[in-house]
């Protein structure tokens, strides 16, 4: 079992919980991710790992509300228990000095890209960072990124916030102004990350994207998880999660997404309707 | 006392057929298909062995089980006894009595195989083994004499739960290192419900860890932490993780939303209890038509899986005839009294689907057999202009696996072949590495869980031997 330590919430829809799992604490690498279950009958989900500390042994999630198993963890609080926990899994994110590069985090990949920025500006890069979010409340992470980067430039598409605007035009201006640019990270929806290989695709940059596939055992098993690169089925859980952007082939992703879509509302609508009636001692709401 | 036969009326005697539920009832429900003998039926049977002095069943039991003893104790009805003899040497025998194919084994050397109805072993191992397990009667501990040195075992498999408990027994401490979050592998994953319960694994799991085997789940070898980091921490290492890697066609729209690997569909339901959704949470789509290609004991499992999970129409499409089909005729004969299709000298050649990426139907070719190829076996070839199309809401590829490499790239020195599997002695289970062993499906390709049980028990004497000579991976 594992510990939740801290637990904090970050807006109405996301959460942030440190767990206690030393193994993989002591064993992570920036771009990695883990596999949890809330519960004995619970799925597994894949995170990708917002922080950690391997001298305490902790690793640090950080998730939105999307579903059942995500609002089910959001009820857990401070000393409850993990069912599951393993990792880290997927291949570390390369760190090396490049000079100057990009990371872009939206909703919860502003989470993902925090190791990475860190991690790259410790290598000796200059990294700016760009986060964005539809509005102020939903920008997570802000002070840890703006410390983790080498400069911070917050978007909002709605205004209240930083700029006005997605981070693909902060972006263009960026790649127009620096030509030595040489690679970009970026993590959040599918729909953003395509966008964003979209903006780059004129550019003489790389463009690393991270998928948040659907998967069940995360080690390369099952397979749940293939996506199409450059025309080849890769693995996202042992091959990825990060992958060139421009190879990616987005259609196919987004659909594989969508594969329990029916099954998981009604998952969502009897947790929240109460129809929990097994005895397995779960909270309902 | 037991009754006393002559051996004329032993030689007269049928093979007792076992119970099982009725077809059309089982294939909506996930309960085990045979019901196991009576006490009766299990003594009768067991009357009619002859216990031959040069006992040639043994001969096929790489779980090295003496045979005519147990079910000797059987007629003597003291099944406690049958149950401390087979535990001897098989840690395991509540499942091996399920599912080895001792129609290739044991049973095969059985001397009344000639006549057609050798001893039903499997089923009296079984039987004793539920006896066990249904009056609470345990196996003897052994006088275990502890030794200092330690054993590292990846896998909760038939190999890693096999050596684990020999090697306990032989005063070891043994670890055993678990990927996942239930212990049992391939036995937990991969056999269905119907074919073995879960309780059943769970409980002869509890039974080796009883012999002092330490388990530590949630940990992926080769992720978690390497195989070189590992080795630092143990004398000997034991690596047998299974196979694992799903193997897919490689033709177009295969990687639409419905089309699972066999690994993924059968994880899905047994391990995760997809068929019990949304009381566990891990959904499994279920489609009006499956398709399953291949046809071995996967295909086998996750056909009659579909079928239970509310398909109408459940298809094995397989590109030879019947009579190649690899599965053990015991399965093949229920799934097909269950109500399976077979589509044989059938070649998928597309996957069709809608512009969602749901499935809608499978393009396939018909084949016609050739030459005898080098598998032995005759080669099928496409029928050209013979296209057609098969409506299908789901497609399960059962076509086999590779290895999984993430263990491999962890372990220096411990060589692969050209599919990625560990070289080990067979003899040993020695890898190319001093000090570390291998065995089960992560050497052989897919064999069987009996294969993974020898295995297991090879490399334990092997192991043991090596500490033995004062051999440790801890010594440079």
């Amino acid at each position: 079992m594992y510990k939740i330590l801290k637990k904090e919430k970050l807006n109405d829809v996301i959460y942030s919980m440190w767990i206690e799992a030393p193994e993989v604490a002591s064993s992570v690498q920036p771009g990695q991710f883990i596999i949890l279950m809330v519960s004995e009958k619970g799925e597994r989900v894949p995170l990708t790992v917002a922080d950690f500390d391997r001298k305490e042994g902790l690793i640090r999630i950080v998730f939105q509300i999307v579903g059942k198993t995500s609002e089910e963890l959001s009820t857990l609080e401070e000393n409850d228990q993990l069912f599951s926990f393993i990792g880290p899994l997927g291949k570390k994110t390369d760190i090396e000095n490049f000079g100057t590069v990009i990371t872009i985090g939206g909703g919860t990949g502003i989470a993902c890209i925090h190791p990475i920025t860190r991690a790259l500006k410790k290598a000796g890069n200059k990294v700016i960072s760009i986060i964005g979010a539809r509005n102020k409340d939903l920008i997570i992470m802000e002070e840890e990124i703006k410390k983790a980067s080498t400069k911070l430039i917050v978007t909002t598409d709605d205004g209240s916030y930083g700029r006005k605007g997605f981070v693909t035009q902060v972006l263009k201006e960026l790649l127009d102004e620096d030509p030595t640019i040489k690679k970009i990270w970026t993590i959040g929806p599918p729909i953003m990350m395509k966008v964003t290989c979209n903006t780059t695709k004129s550019y003489a940059v790389d463009t690393i994207v991270s998928l948040n596939s659907i998967m069940v055992d995360g080690t390369g098993m099952c397979g749940s998880c293939r996506v199409s690169i450059g025309g080849e089925t890769k693995f996202v859980c042992s091959d990825g999660p990060e992958f060139d952007g421009q190879l990616v082939d987005w259609e196919e992703f987004a659909n594989r997404l969508t594969r329990y879509k029916g099954l998981e509302e009604k998952s969502w609508n009897e947790f929240r309707n109460g129809n929990h009636d097994c005895k397995c001692g779960r909270r309902t709401n | 006392m037991a009754e006393m036969i002559s051996p004329k009326d032993r030689m007269k005697r049928e093979q007792v057929p076992m119970p099982e539920q009725n077809p059309d009832e089982r294939n909506r429900n996930f309960k085990e298909v045979p019901l196991g003998y009576t006490r009766e039926q299990a003594i009768y049977e067991a009357q009619r062995c002859l216990q031959c002095k040069n006992a040639k069943c043994v001969i096929g039991c790489p779980a090295e089980i003496n045979i005519p003893q147990f079910i000797k104790k059987i007629v003597e009805e003291d099944f406690s006894a049958a149950y401390n003899e087979i535990l001897k040497t098989d840690a395991l025998p509540a499942i091996t009595g399920r599912v080895c194919p001792q129609e290739e084994q044991c049973q095969k050397h059985c001397i009344l195989e000639k006549q057609g109805k050798p001893i039903s072993i499997g089923r009296l191992e079984r039987f004793v083994a539920d006896w066990a397990r249904e009056n609470n009667v345990h196996g003897k501990l052994p006088k275990i004499e502890k030794k200092e040195k330690s054993i590292g075992i990846v896998g909760s498999g038939p190999a890693g739960l096999t050596c684990a408990a020999d090697l306990a027994k032989l005063g070891y401490e043994v670890t055993i290192f678990e990927a996942l979050h239930l212990l049992g592998g391939v036995l937990v994953y991969g056999i269905p419900e119907f074919r073995l319960p879960k309780a059943i694994v769970k409980y002869e799991v509890e039974e080796i860890e009883k012999l002092g085997v330490k388990v530590i789940k949630d940990y992926v070898v080769g992720a978690t932490k390497s195989v070189d980091v590992l080795a630092r921490d143990f004398d000997a290492l034991f690596l047998a993780n299974g196979a694992g890697a799903p193997r897919f066609m490689n033709i177009p729209g295969e990687n639409y939303n419905d089309v699972y690997s066999a690994n993924e569909f059968l994880t899905r339901s047994n391990l995760m209890k997809a068929y019990a959704f949304p009381e566990y949470d891990t959904p499994i789509k279920i489609g009006k038509r499956a398709a399953t290609i291949g046809a071995g004991n996967v295909a086998m499992d996750s056909a009659r899986t579909a079928l239970r999970l509310g398909a109408e129409k459940s298809y094995i499409i397989y590109r030879r005839s019947r009579k190649e089909v690899p599965a053990r005729s015991e399965e093949v004969h229920h799934a097909e009294e269950e109500g399976i299709i077979f589509n044989f000298l059938t070649l998928p050649i597309k996957v069709l689907g809608d512009k969602n990426g749901n499935v809608i139907g499978m393009e396939c070719k018909k084949m016609k057999l050739g030459e005898t190829d080098e598998s032995g076996r005759r080669r099928p070839i496409p029928i050209e202009g013979s296209e057609f199309t098969i409506e299908v809401d789901i497609v399960i590829d059962a076509i086999g696996t590779s290895a999984n490499p993430i263990l491999a790239r962890s372990a220096t020195g411990v060589e692969t072949n050209k599919w990625g599997y560990f070289i080990a002695d067979e003899k040993t289970g020695a890898t190319t590495k001093e000090g570390i062993f291998s065995g089960g499906d992560i050497v052989r390709g897919s064999a069987t869980v009996i294969s993974a049980v020898g295995d297991g028990k090879v490399a334990a004497r092997a192991i043991d031997k090596f500490l033995s000579s004062g051999k440790s991976l801890k010594i440079k």
